[in-house]
């Protein structure tokens, strides 16, 4: 009887990082799925050229490292990444497009750093942000919304992407844009001049949104995160566009629901700021920082000078979260105030 | 009902304690040989008493305890006395250690034992007299000496004491079986503790997965000052810092004792051999211990004497040796793996456990940490596993220390949880052992700072008194020389040139009456001048000086010895002719 020597504990629970990750990959289906309902085939193709574009990145840059591909591709993280950015840019992007996001977020943001666990920046949001910097035209192309316009079919869609000069893309403003540029319009006639607002926020937008948050309170009852991060990141942006709402006049900043349900808010709060390599690690650090992004969001969709905010706020809370560790180290058994009750 | 309070974390793994539970206590009988470590507790290792090939008497003292924080140990059967040496024990270093090997001769003949009628009429110090001889130290698996623990610091008072019977590790069951099957003896080892500890307060605590022994404990304690609380199961409320917290809503200070609190913990197997050592003067020598896993056939309870190898338990429990693969004393939480089946059953075994590979599989290879949280949210303690982690692979002593590694307790909760299966505990465990052996290596070297300042003063010191000495004298020197100039315009180098002239007179004069004897014997002079040297020798020798002048110094009588041997030859020589 050869007898292990191994230290304790000796059983281990179910959970493992590549199982956290395929849940993850689960939960984007219902939002991937309103996204082509409602602007066709482009999404889909992103996020599966993102993958292979992702795996093999991650492929060469472990292969550089000298570490077992089979070992670590089996944790899907690099295909988490990917399915987040292929989200997260516009539908019908070209190939080239999409590789160089993928390929400065696996390579620059993740395997430059060490790999899984070691990048201090969300790697999708650093690819999102490099293509936003050098390609702002690609980037801020929307195609129209199932009902105000043409969506594309499959065809067009292969073609959109990997024949991008042959494809002529329709593009429109999306909600977000719209409001940003209104000058002198209350809200309500805004509203009713401008075809793509629907009943809380933009068509389609507001059924992405809902899709996002039923995917994320599904991680949410499955344990694969804990609620702190988007509540505060949803209750801080909700508190500041209910502060600038303004009763809705040519200056206001939009509802806190036309909020809620624009934009990346619920993908950007279930699948990009709960991201824990890159978060705060307490209890408490998660709250401020989430509510951190909620307030950057809001700053930078009304004042600043790009329609969305997420990954910019994202990427400003990933360096503010090493200081925010710092002051919110929770208070440990017997320390402090003695005799609390716990 | 009591108010029970929550505590941050803890996890609920798989109990795995019906395996155990489905027959009665049975007695393991005795075993050819008994190996009984000298140290089974916390604190110094006990002192051997007996000698090779001494018969001894069960229930005898074989060693007395080594030191305050120890406890002796007794023979658990009878027999002889076969070996005192390094066995195989367990222990997580799994490095053999001293113990004393009893030949078990099967008549189980006891030594005279006496118990003490009636506890209530005995002080609270005699009593735990009594428990120290009875070799008794904490049945839940820490071993601390129990009437160390009862003891407390001079002047602390108890309110509170509290009965662990939570055993919140999965498999282990033989607190559960003792509560049910002895709810009597816990009761009666308890009422003595209450008269030594005088609380205001008795709590027994016990998870709600334990509904027989519930029902037989409300039974024993009906009428009593014990009051049994129940709270939920969940891993680790057994820890003595968490069962504190759900009894009393309070925490132990870190680095304190439940003793700052006014409270006492003590198991329910402790309350037991408290009774059986105080009514039937019974020392402790034998213990329940569960065996099970899936590489026994019939996993179940035994009461086994102390220093019963394991194999010997396994094979009654039907081992299969090929299904087993590791062999755990305690429980898969934190206990530790055992390395040889031939290491005996301490006083502190609870569980024997042999799982098979799929029951417990090996772990598997570490992934980095995606500081996902779930640690942080399974410790018991608050801590920040992660992040622990983290500074650990770093070597960061100092940030390990400000983020409170010492405030782990080791339970494994966060390793448990951990999905990238990574060894948190070992890690922490390794980081506590460095900065321990670098806090003692900073008190060695503190403690050399202070001697090298003290012998820097020493001589400073000395070289002051030196220095004051010669200053001292050269001004005597002076003030004399100042005196003579006043006394006469002599001059001191006409004085000394004098001096000098005066002598050589002197010796002319000695030189001319001393002559003639010299020349008439050469001998005579070499003779003094050996004399003397071999004086100069034996001084230089017992004043202890520099090796070289001696040796110079005895080169020198040698030569003297052999010129005068030969002056003497040469006398005799002129003297014949």
């Amino acid at each position: 009887m050869a007898l292990m020597r191994v230290s304790s504990p000796h059983a281990h629970g179910s959970y493992s990082t590549g199982m956290v990750m395929r849940q993850v990959l689960l939960a984007t289906v219902p939002g991937v799925f309103v996204l082509t309902l409602f602007f066709g085939f482009g999404t889909l193709i992103n996020v599966l050229w993102a993958c292979l574009v992702g795996l093999a990145c991650e492929s060469i840059a472990l292969l550089l490292r000298g570490r077992s591909l089979a070992f670590y591709l089996k944790d899907c993280s690099a295909l988490v990444t990917c399915v987040l950015l292929g989200i997260a840019l516009p539908p019908y992007a070209p190939w080239w497009l999409i590789a160089v996001g993928v390929a400065a977020s696996i390579l620059m943001a993740k395997q430059l750093y060490g790999g899984l666990g070691y990048n201090p920046f969300n790697p999708a949001m650093v690819g999102y942000v490099v293509l936003l910097i050098s390609f702002p035209v690609q980037m801020t192309a929307w195609a129209p919304p199932r009902g105000l316009g043409d969506v594309p079919g499959l065809w067009e869609a292969l073609q959109a992407c990997f024949l991008p000069a042959r494809y002529d893309a329709v593009t429109m403003a999306t909600p977000l844009d719209v409001l940003r540029q209104n000058q002198g319009l209350l809200l309500e006639d805004l509203w009713a001049q401008t075809p793509q607002f629907g009943r809380w926020a933009g068509i389609g937008w507001e059924w992405v949104n809902l899709a996002f948050l039923a995917g994320g309170l599904w991680l949410l009852y499955r344990r694969i995160f804990t609620w702190h991060a988007p509540v505060a990141m949803l209750a801080s942006l909700a508190l500041m566009a209910t502060l600038f709402y303004d009763g809705g006049s040519s200056s206001s900043g939009g509802s806190p629901l036309f909020h809620l349900l624009s934009g990346a808010t619920m993908f950007g709060a279930f699948f990009i700021i709960t991201d824990p390599v890159s978060s705060a690690v307490s209890v408490r650090g998660r709250l401020v920082f989430g509510a951190l992004i909620g307030v950057l969001v809001y700053l930078i969709r009304v004042w600043g000078n790009y329609p969305d905010a997420v990954a910019f706020a994202v990427l400003i809370a990933n360096f503010a979260a090493p200081f925010i560790d710092h002051y919110t180290q929770p208070r440990v058994y017997g320390h402090g105030k003695s005799g609390g009750a716990g | 009902m009591r108010r029970v309070y929550g505590f941050h974390g803890g996890i609920h793994p798989a109990e795995n304690k019906h395996q155990s539970l489905g027959s009665r206590i049975r007695g393991a009988g005795i075993p050819q040989q008994l190996i009984l470590p000298l140290s089974q507790h916390i604190g110094a290792p006990a002192r051997p008493i007996v000698a090779v090939d001494d018969r001894v008497l069960k229930g005898q003292m074989i060693a007395e305890p080594g030191g305050h924080v120890s406890v002796p140990l007794h023979a658990p059967t009878s027999g002889h006395i076969s070996a005192i040496e390094e066995r195989p024990i367990p222990h997580p270093s799994g490095f053999p250690a001293p113990c004393i090997v009893i030949d078990c001769d099967g008549e189980d003949e006891w030594a005279p034992l006496e118990g003490v009628a009636n506890y209530r009429d005995c002080e609270a110090t005699e009593l735990l007299e009594l428990i120290r001889n009875a070799g008794i130290a904490g049945m839940g698996g820490a071993g601390f000496p129990t009437a160390v623990k009862l003891a407390g610091k001079p002047g602390q008072s108890v309110k509170t004491l509290i009965i662990n019977g939570t055993e919140c590790e999965p498999y282990i069951t033989a607190d559960d079986i003792l509560m049910r099957e002895r709810a009597d003896d816990i009761v009666a080892g308890i009422a003595i503790l209450q008269h030594i500890l005088q609380p205001q307060e008795i709590l027994l605590g016990l998870e709600d997965n334990k509904p027989e022994a519930i029902a037989a404990l409300q039974a024993a304690a009906a009428g009593s000052a014990i009051e049994v609380v129940t709270f939920p199961t969940k891993y680790p409320s057994g820890g003595e810092k968490q069962l504190i917290e759900i009894l009393t809503g309070q925490q132990v200070p870190s680095g304190g004792l439940p003793g700052d609190l006014g409270i006492v913990c003590q198991n329910v197997g402790t309350a037991v051999a408290v009774r059986d050592a105080i009514c039937d003067g019974r020392p402790l020598i034998s213990r329940i211990t569960t065996v099970t896993g899936n590489a026994v056939d019939s996993p179940q309870n035994f009461e086994v004497l102390l220093g019963t190898p394991m194999q010997y338990l396994l094979d009654l429990a039907g081992l299969h040796p090929e299904r087993c693969e590791r062999l755990v004393m305690g429980g898969p939480m934190m206990g530790f793996t055992v390395t040889t089946p031939q290491a005996p059953v301490v006083k502190t075994t609870n569980c024997i456990l042999a799982p098979t590979a799929e029951e417990l599989p090996p772990p598997p290879p570490a992934q980095p940490c995606i500081r996902c949280g779930l640690c942080a949210e399974a410790c018991p303690a608050s801590l920040l596993p992660q992040q622990l982690f983290w500074f650990a692979q770093g070597k960061e002593f100092e940030k390990l220390e400000q983020h409170n590694l010492f405030d782990c307790i080791e339970c494994g909760a966060c390793s448990w949880v951990c999905p990238s299966h990574i060894p948190l505990v070992q890690y922490y465990r390794a980081s506590k052992a460095d900065i321990l052996q670098q806090r003692r290596e900073h008190a060695k070297s503190e403690q050399a700072r202070l001697r090298f300042e003290a012998r820097q003063a020493r001589l400073a010191q000395e070289e002051e008194e030196r220095e004051a000495k010669r200053a001292a004298r050269k001004a005597a020197a002076e003030k004399r020389a100042a005196l003579a100039e006043q006394g006469g315009e002599e001059d001191p180098i006409q004085a000394a040139i004098e001096r000098a002239k005066a002598k050589k007179a002197a010796q002319q004069a000695g030189d001319a009456t001393a002559a003639t004897p010299a020349k008439a014997s050469p001998e005579a002079a070499l003779r003094q001048k050996l004399a003397k040297s071999e004086q100069r020798l034996a001084q230089s020798i017992t004043a202890g000086e520099d090796a070289k002048i001696v040796s110079a110094l005895e080169a020198t009588v040698q030569r003297l010895k052999d010129k005068l041997a030969e002056a003497e030859a040469a006398a005799t020589e002129t003297g014949t002719d």
